[in-house]
């Protein structure tokens, strides 16, 4: 017996008789009185700050961002050394390139395993994604005075997109082992950087120094969070008091404070024949800082991890330490990644701090060069804040919306 | 004995106990012995020697102990977050429900306003309102006068404002006096409410009882505060509510920073609300601002409080930032001490507990606010 398959129409799609842009004006603008007043009212205040703001970038003077250029991104990097942050900007280029490539090789074996379609995110939508970064490349490449930059950035690019393709193409075993080849190219930057007679990062500044206090200091508070989110959650009263007494003492007290004890006070605690330099203390300080917070990111990754993990662990006989490395950390760790990426913003727009104490990261720098004789008085803090703060926002709000994406793929906090 | 757990679990605590001991003693030996190097006192009894600096905001000279300087710099540090609390509150508010207003221009604008400033340092958004802001203003003598309403230079900003007649205090008295009669009104009112199911009316009831009250006191000691306009005569500026341009800037730079995490976290709460919420108020027929007021803003407010608090803390640890400009909070004199030749691990200790004080004293409220919360819920 055969049964004819229903046929369904595609019912017509209703047509909206108000799809004119005329009515989208008049739906979303101006559909009550109170609506119209509202628009009226900040479309004035916005267009005229719009006009201002333009009028004011069309008539400005960059010399100063211009003349200064250099200071802002390296500090006072020795210039006979510059090949060395270039050569740790294609390390770094490599770097993003692999990893990203990797990740995105994994997503399709996944899909592929699935038995699902795995689509390449088109590269328009790369675009879309990355537009902040593109612009404030070009915003500092339009500032440079010679060709070369903007040739070795072009070049820097095109590594990193060869990289991310090659990863791709590479099979899956040896695609494994990219996070060892991630951590050798972390640690080739810094010797590119510092090793063979180069600069050790007391001399580092501007936005590079940023940078680095960021990376180093989420890399060397990781372990020490760790342990105190495990101490924390330990059944040991001591330790957990321990830990509970450090992570709370911590959070309870402004960055400022810890820096201030990093640059003033931490001197009267180790042997006086010690004497680390500012740079150094700086790190030391942010590192105590920032592990209490890491604790905390790690604390609520361990509180998402089902109780029945551990159990069923216990159940197959696994030791409690082999439950925490193989069944308990994997699925915390993984669920805290977002939280991670906002730790690492937060302290990034932190690492601005140390500014205060006369470091010369990226804000500092854009305060000082107001100083120069030939820029004295003149009010252009306008320009070289304007510019800092660009550069800072470019960084979080990427990295903000990137979180977001992953937040959505990775499914955390929907289960 | 030695694979016993319970055993394991002793000497596991001890062993714990027994490093952070010997740290510390390590951390202190090296702190006295180093401190006694230096010729630095090791306890805290050089908090009567002087200042050594002037306090700007502050009747305080250089010849002041440190610890009434100390004191001074809590009440400027109290000044920004008595003030700036409730100013964030009321921005972040407005525009996190701005955010999800039907107006697309509104909400446009409201997210922009979230995600520029919420992405920039605060201590840059600081610099910003100081230096290429405040220290752009005029010089004393060529003030910009608002109608006489404000007056605003490169060091100074006054506000019209109230000065205190001689019986103000007595005034205030009485004032607070009434407040705790209108919120007694205010649950007699609810208990008749609950009694006879008779509208309630508690907040026309307390605020009127309120206001007689405070208008009867008001005339009865013949004028207790009176306007007063700021004016600038010659080179001093006199009358009004008077502040430091620096406080200002700090203040603005401030409470921009985070009503800009306040409105996300606002905006979130609100979507928050399960749908069927707008749609059994929709279902009963509320306009939508008594949609907003009865059903949507009660629960929202639930999920969004112990979040906002915790902004309160950030916002209170981050006027640790005015040290930039060099408004003489707290951390600022601290630093100014050390700079004079003050044993800089004492003064450090003592900033951090006062922080920590300030943390403390929040997070109380908080679990206050929660288990209330939880009460209401259940």
């Amino acid at each position: 017996m055969t049964v004819e398959a229903p046929v369904f129409e595609e019912p017509a799609v209703p047509v909206d008789p108000a799809r004119g842009p005329l009515d989208w004006v008049r739906k979303n603008l101006f559909n009550t009185w109170y609506n119209t007043l509202l628009t009226v009212a900040l479309g004035g205040l916005l267009g005229s700050a719009l006009v201002t703001l333009l009028r004011g970038l069309l008539g400005a003077d960059f010399e100063i961002i211009r003349v200064n250029l250099r200071l802002f991104m390296i500090g006072q990097f020795p210039a006979d050394q510059l090949w060395r942050p270039w050569a740790a900007t294609y390390l770094i280029a490599v770097l993003i390139g692999s990893v990203g490539g990797s990740l995105a090789a994994g997503a399709q074996d996944r899909a592929r395993e699935a038995g699902l379609p795995y689509t390449a995110t088109p590269f328009r939508q790369v675009l879309w994604r990355f537009w902040p970064i593109i612009a404030l490349v070009s915003v500092i490449l339009a500032f440079t005075t010679t060709p070369a930059p903007a040739l070795l950035t072009l070049g820097a690019t095109l590594v990193g997109l060869g990289s991310y393709y090659l990863t791709r193409r590479l099979p899956g075993g040896i695609r494994r082992w990219t996070w060892l080849f991630a951590l050798l190219l972390i640690a080739g930057t810094y010797v590119v950087l510092a090793g063979f007679g180069g600069v050790g990062w007391e001399d580092w500044g501007g936005l590079h120094l940023n940078l680095f206090l960021t990376v180093a200091g989420i890399l060397f508070a990781f372990p020490l969070g760790l342990m105190l989110a495990l101490g924390r959650r330990s059944s040991l009263p001591a330790i957990r008091g321990i830990s509970v007494t450090y992570i709370e003492l911590v959070r309870g007290v402004p960055l400022i404070t810890l820096l201030l004890f990093g640059a003033l006070a931490i001197g009267f605690l180790i042997p006086s024949d010690l004497r680390p330099g500012l740079v150094t203390r700086m790190l030391i300080a942010i590192t105590l800082f920032e592990s209490a917070y890491i604790a905390e990111v790690v604390r609520g990754g361990l509180q998402a991890v089902p109780g029945g993990q551990v159990e069923a662990a216990q159940a197959v006989g696994l030791s409690p330490w082999t439950t925490m490395r193989l069944i308990v950390l994997p699925q915390a760790l993984r669920a805290t990644i977002p939280a991670m990426v906002g730790q690492f913003i937060s302290l990034f727009k932190d690492t601005t701090l140390v500014a205060i104490l006369g470091v010369l990261e990226l804000l500092e720098a854009a305060f000082i060069v107001n100083a120069q004789p030939e820029f004295l008085g003149k009010g252009l803090f306008v320009l070289t804040l304007g510019f800092a703060g660009l550069v800072f926002w470019v960084g979080s709000y990427t990295m903000s919306r990137e979180s977001r994406r992953l937040e959505r793929r990775l499914g955390v906090g929907e289960r | 004995m030695w694979r016993d757990v319970r055993v394991l679990r002793v000497l596991a605590q001890i062993a714990a106990i027994a490093i952070v001991v010997v740290v510390l003693y390590v951390l202190w030996f090296n702190l006295t012995n180093n401190l006694q190097a230096a010729g630095l006192p090791t306890d805290f009894n050089f908090l009567t020697q002087p200042l050594g600096v002037d306090i700007a905001g502050s009747d305080l000279g250089p010849g002041a102990p440190i610890w009434q300087g100390l004191l001074a710099g809590i009440k400027n540090t109290l000044a920004l977050v008595i003030v700036g609390i409730p100013v964030l509150t009321v921005v972040g508010v407005i525009v996190g429900i701005s955010r999800l207003s039907t107006n697309w221009l509104v909400a446009r604008a409201a997210g922009l306003y979230v995600e520029i400033l919420r992405n920039i340092p605060p201590l840059l958004i600081i610099f910003f309102a100081f230096n290429a802001v405040v220290l752009q203003f005029p010089v004393l003598e060529e003030s910009i006068n608002i109608a006489d309403l404000v007056i605003i230079n490169n060091r100074y900003v006054a506000v019209v404002g109230f000065t205190a007649q001689p019986d103000f205090g007595p005034f205030l008295l009485v004032l607070a006096v009434a407040l705790l009669i209108s919120i007694g009104v205010w649950g007699l009112r609810t208990r008749h409410w609950e009694r006879t199911g008779q509208p309630h009316h508690r907040f026309l009831w307390s605020s009127l009882v309120f206001l007689i009250v405070a208008t009867g006191s008001f005339l009865a000691f013949g004028d207790p505060i009176r306007l007063s306009q700021p004016s600038l005569d010659g080179r001093s500026l006199e009358g009004g509510f008077q502040g430091l341009a620096a406080y200002f800037a700090v203040l603005a730079a401030l409470v921009l920073y985070t009503a800009s995490h306040v409105a996300e976290i606002v905006r979130g709460s609100i979507l928050a609300v399960p749908r069927g919420q707008t749609e059994a108020a929709n279902a009963i027929a509320l306009s939508s601002s008594q949609r907003l007021r009865h059903v949507i803003l009660p629960q929202a407010m639930r999920i969004a409080i112990p979040p906002v608090i915790n902004q309160y803390l950030n916002f209170t640890k981050n006027t640790s930032l005015a040290i930039a400009v060099g408004y003489g909070e707290i951390t600022r004199i601290t630093f100014q001490a050390i700079g004079n030749g003050q044993p800089a691990p004492q003064m450090i200790a003592i900033l951090m507990g006062i922080y920590l004080l300030f943390s403390l004293f929040i997070s109380l409220i908080v679990n206050l606010v929660n288990r209330r919360m939880r009460l209401v819920t259940q």
